[in-house]
């Protein structure tokens, strides 16, 4: 238990600090994946076949290839490729980017990925109706989105939302690769000056537990909220 | 980018064997977690509903660095023919791959026998077929047919969790093009053949579970 007192001694306030830090990780690639989700499910739904394409070609690809190799692609070609853009306005200067960003793009990604497939499934499994419906009302295109298919879909997304969210934050201990300091990386340290790895990783699997279960409960409210009068 | 294929392509067949090696372990593993869980008894059933829990609770690479670098740490285990086993990433990557494919396929078979109709069951009994006969001429197929596609994600999943296998020195294909592009610092050539190798891989498997559910699974 010495190993985890807080100060100078233990490991404690680091491994609070790393947990928060995953859990920044994670929201902040959710977000990034809702954003790509955004772009990417309308493309998915869409009728023309080369926009339907990309969409097809975005989930297959990121959900065909492993998250680590994504994250390799960024931590090593991420600073590359904004160097390129940077050169073409004229700035030659080596640019670093940070690990929190590569991180939580890469894992944004991926996460985004699963979002697009679930939020296709939500949106097809709204009735053929309901659109029909507002169309009829002369309904203008946004406002049936936000008032009358989002409310909806959301409620079919969230079971299935959680489960992105449990990836998501499963595959954020995988930018410890790159070096950004959450629980999987500080355990790492932890455990190299410490010489005990069973410890800390065990501590380590009992963190992202807790993270996974205290977020299930979350979610769970949630959707107690959304399926009001179902 | 050509020059590195065929070191690529020799990496999948390290891939390919650890993959296969802990589909079948994990199978196992799965079954007998899914016959656990239906048991009547309380205290079994929540072992198995625990070690379903913590597994697909916490990351894959955490449970490899428990076995991997956490293991070999007991004094006692080093001492025991187990440290054969333990001492190498191969088998410490298979251990916990399998273990952790193990609770998600422990998952799908329950939720497969519980989907299987009571009747069917009965009917068996009424013909006075022993309990056995029943579980395993009855049961068990149709559950395999019930969870083929729910499987056919797993092993997705699973292949793209071996790249993890890297993190523990093995040089699998994940391994092998980080290698390539920390020494040739050509990211994007790499990932698109790499990837491209992965994809095939999934393509294959993807296909493999539809020809299979065709042959063999209901039509509904």
């Amino acid at each position: 238990m010495e190993l985890l007192a807080f100060g100078k001694t233990g490991w404690g306030d680091e491994l609070f600090y790393a947990t928060l830090m995953t859990l920044a990780v994670s929201i902040t690639a959710m977000l990034i994946g809702f954003f790509f989700a955004l772009i990417f499910t309308p493309l998915k739904l869409s009728k023309h076949k080369s926009l339907n394409l990309i969409g097809n070609f975005y989930t297959t690809v990121i959900r065909g290839v492993p998250e680590l190799l994504v994250i390799y692609l960024f931590f090593f070609g991420g600073s590359g490729a904004i160097m390129f853009v940077a050169s073409m306005f004229g700035y030659y200067e080596y640019i670093e980017i940070n690990a929190f960003i590569t991180g939580s793009f890469a894992i944004g990604i991926i996460s985004g990925a699963y979002s697009t497939e679930v939020f296709r499934g939500a949106i097809q499994s709204i009735d053929k109706g309901q659109f029909e419906a507002s169309k009829v009302l002369g309904i203008k295109k946004h406002i049936q989105f936000y008032k009358i298919i989002l409310p909806q879909m959301l409620r079919l997304a969230i079971p299935n939302l959680s489960n992105v969210w449990q990836i998501t934050l499963k595959d954020t201990s995988l930018i410890s690769v790159t070096g950004l300091v959450e629980i999987m990386r500080q355990s790492y340290i932890a455990a190299g000056s410490t010489r005990d790895p069973l410890f800390f990783y065990s501590f380590a699997a009992v963190l992202y537990l807790l993270l996974t279960f205290l977020s299930m409960k979350l979610i769970n409210k949630l959707e107690v909220k959304y399926s009001r009068g179902f | 980018m050509i020059g590195s294929f065929p070191k690529l392509l020799s990496a999948t067949v390290i891939t390919l064997k650890l993959l296969s090696l802990s589909l079948f372990f994990g199978l196992f593993i799965g079954l007998l977690f899914a016959i656990l869980r239906m048991n009547k008894n309380p205290i079994v059933n929540k072992f198995a509903y625990g070690y379903s829990y913590v597994f697909r609770g916490t990351p894959l690479l955490v449970q490899i660095f428990i076995i991997y670098f956490g293991l070999g740490q007991i004094e006692y285990l080093r001492s025991t023919f187990l440290w054969v086993i333990l001492k190498e990433p191969y088998w410490c990557a298979i251990i916990a791959f399998a273990l952790n494919t193990g609770a998600y396929t422990s998952e799908i078979l329950r939720s497969a026998f519980q989907t299987i109709k009571p009747g069917l069951i009965e009917a068996g009994k009424s013909l006075g077929i022993p309990n056995k006969v029943i579980f395993y001429k009855i049961q068990i197929p149709i559950a395999i047919k019930q969870s083929l596609p729910a499987y056919g994600n797993e092993i997705i999943l699973m292949l793209k969790g071996t790249s993890l296998a890297s993190t523990v020195t093995l040089m699998d294909l994940t391994g092998v093009a980080k290698y390539i592009i920390s020494t040739t610092f050509k990211p994007i050539e790499v990932f698109i053949v790499a990837g491209g190798i992965y994809l095939f891989m999934t393509f294959c498997v993807h296909n493999l579970i539809k020809f299979l559910e065709k042959k063999y699974g209901f039509q509904t």
